[in-house]
């Protein structure tokens, strides 16, 4: 029914646009990860160095290992805060439901660099935490590995992120035929029997999608590290933008973005054909 | 229903509701509490209620500058953003061109991949073809990346949309371009205020990309961070305090816009990233 001329003028538009301002750009940075700096100029001469001494660097593959370890705790407290809320605001909420999901929106809409600095003003060693402590004489000295320290960056960005992880899996439980429940419950499941094999796992398509969120996201972060994390809480997407930065190495930089960039993708293609397991079950 | 376990009450379940609503909501509390407190940020409990830091920043002309330079970023990236949106979302959903899945995965890459990746790759193209960094590569990073999150929203709007009037029009001998203007865009308004709005927020808060792209002229939230950078303030609580209390008035909109009917939902665009 659309004419030949009216699927030319819409498409062609945001292709040139998208192919010019992100295909570029990201085949940019796919390329400079093969080039050189010699003598503070950028080479453009192909080669593997920089993977090479990415795998042989021990302190990049360090950082890399604790920044998955950081990403894989924030993903997991995420689910463990982001299940149970959800659980909850499904099938106990009653007549609070809307209001309550609101609730949740509402402070993804605080930008995310005023809720690190929150996070700094409560966790740091003359904070609001500290205060509070002192104030119930529960320490008598301020503690001070809260701030500075991989802790205070799982802390910030499990708060960034738990809506992130509620939302899908609340649209999952919503999505759950009620019957289903009612009929494992009508031939004799306990509660918990109903929960593993008919909740859970109707619900594994939003989990799945709310644990890659947050994993890939905490993964490229890098301003909760600045902001809370300290020289201990330093993470792969740091050691990007200090090469970047002050260290002038952007091929290396780049390579290092594009292990990121290749562990997202990844991820995201294995999350979608788990997806579509769960989904077809 | 009414003997159904689940809806059975649950109080350990509550709780710990309740606990998670806490944390969520600790840092919002902490952050305007202490905007109104004399004694700066820290300490417990906050004593002695004070303006001062709000009359302190409504004086602080480069916060204002900021906070101007975000409003034209995010007010030139909502018209790009949407424009270009709607195209792609009319795109996808009716037209076939070679490589249509990829350019699908492509528009929406800025918004599941961390942005410093999407901020560096622009940073390398604006060198690339010697572009200064200014307010311009910002709007161009911003525009390009929220691209994405109008093509979703669009999209499921043009999915939910009855064809057959669009048929109509063109049956009856209106041209495509009638068409487009008296049928198509009308019966897109209320995903086309729910992408302006999101786009805008998003781009009033967005750092990591723009901590790549910013030249002299701040934008809001890296004013904020230079300052962080320098030590704690009260005012930034106060400045935070206010976006806040736009955001939530912002919010207040879009589901009036949304409760108004026909509507896609809010979480959609953040559930399919």
């Amino acid at each position: 029914m659309y004419s030949r001329a009216y699927k030319t003028m819409v498409s062609l538009p945001p292709l040139l646009w998208v192919g010019l301002f992100l295909l570029l750009p990201y085949a940019l940075m796919f390329a400079h990860s093969f080039w050189v700096v010699r003598d503070g100029l950028l080479v453009h001469q192909w080669n593997l160095q920089n993977y090479h001494r990415l795998v042989t660097n021990p302190l990049y593959v360090q950082v890399l290992l604790r920044t998955m370890r950081i990403a894989a705790s924030v993903t997991v407290l995420s689910l463990l805060l982001g299940y149970p809320l959800a659980y909850y605001l499904s099938f106990h909420a009653g007549a609070r439901k809307e209001l309550l999901y609101q609730l949740v929106i509402v402070p993804l809409w605080v930008s995310y660099l005023v809720r690190g600095y929150a996070w700094k003003t409560i966790l740091g060693s003359d904070g609001v935490l500290n205060g509070f402590l002192q104030y119930l004489h529960l320490t008598q000295q301020p503690v001070g590995f809260l701030l500075y320290s991989p802790f205070a960056v799982i802390v910030m960005l499990t708060h960034i992120y738990t809506p992130f992880v509620f939302l899908p899996i609340y649209a999952a439980l919503e999505h759950i035929p009620r019957p289903l429940i009612e009929a494992s419950q009508d031939l004799g499941a306990s509660p918990r029997a109903t929960f593993l094999r008919v909740i859970l796992p109707l619900s594994m398509p939003g989990l799945l999608a709310g644990a890659t969120f947050a994993f890939v996201l905490s993964l490229g972060d890098f301003l909760a590290p600045l902001l809370v994390g300290g020289p201990s809480g330093t993470m792969i997407a740091n050691i990007v933008q200090s090469l970047f930065g002050a260290a002038y190495d952007w091929p290396l930089g780049a390579a290092v973005s594009v292990c990121i960039l290749l562990i997202t993708i990844a991820l995201l293609f294995l999350t979608e054909r788990l997806e579509k397991r769960w989904s077809f079950k | 229903m009414t003997a159904s376990r689940p809806s059975r009450r649950a109080p350990l379940l509550k709780i710990c509701a309740a606990l998670v609503f806490v944390f969520i909501y600790l840092p919002v509390v902490v952050l305007i509490a202490y905007s109104f407190n004399r004694d700066g940020v820290g300490g417990f409990p906050p004593r002695h209620v004070t303006l001062d830091w709000y009359r302190q920043l409504f004086a602080d002309g480069a916060i204002w500058d900021a906070v101007l330079n975000s409003l034209i970023v995010a007010a030139a990236s909502v018209l790009l953003a949407l424009t270009l949106g709607l195209l792609a979302a009319l795109a996808l959903d009716r037209a076939d061109f070679p490589g249509k899945a990829l350019f699908r995965r492509l528009v929406l890459l800025p918004l599941i991949l961390p942005g410093i990746i999407t901020g560096l790759s622009l940073l390398m193209f604006a060198v690339f073809a010697g572009l200064h960094l200014s307010l311009l590569t910002v709007f161009l990073g911003h525009g390009t990346a929220l691209i994405s999150v109008a093509t979703t929203e669009l999209f499921a709007g043009l999915q939910k949309m009855d064809r057959a009037q669009e048929e109509a029009s063109l049956d009856l001998g209106a041209t495509p371009w009638q068409t487009f203007w008296r049928i198509t865009l009308p019966n897109l308004k209320l995903s086309l205020i729910a992408a302006a709005l999101l786009i805008f927020t998003l781009s009033m808060d967005e750092i990591a990309v723009s901590f790549f792209l910013i030249g002299r002229d701040n934008t809001l939230p890296l004013e904020i961070w230079g300052r962080l950078r320098r030590g704690i303030t009260p005012e930034i609580n106060a400045i935070s305090t206010l976006i806040f209390a736009v955001s939530v008035a912002l919010i207040m909109v879009w589901y009036r816009v949304r409760t108004r009917g026909l509507g896609s939902e809010p979480q959609e665009v953040l559930e399919r990233p």
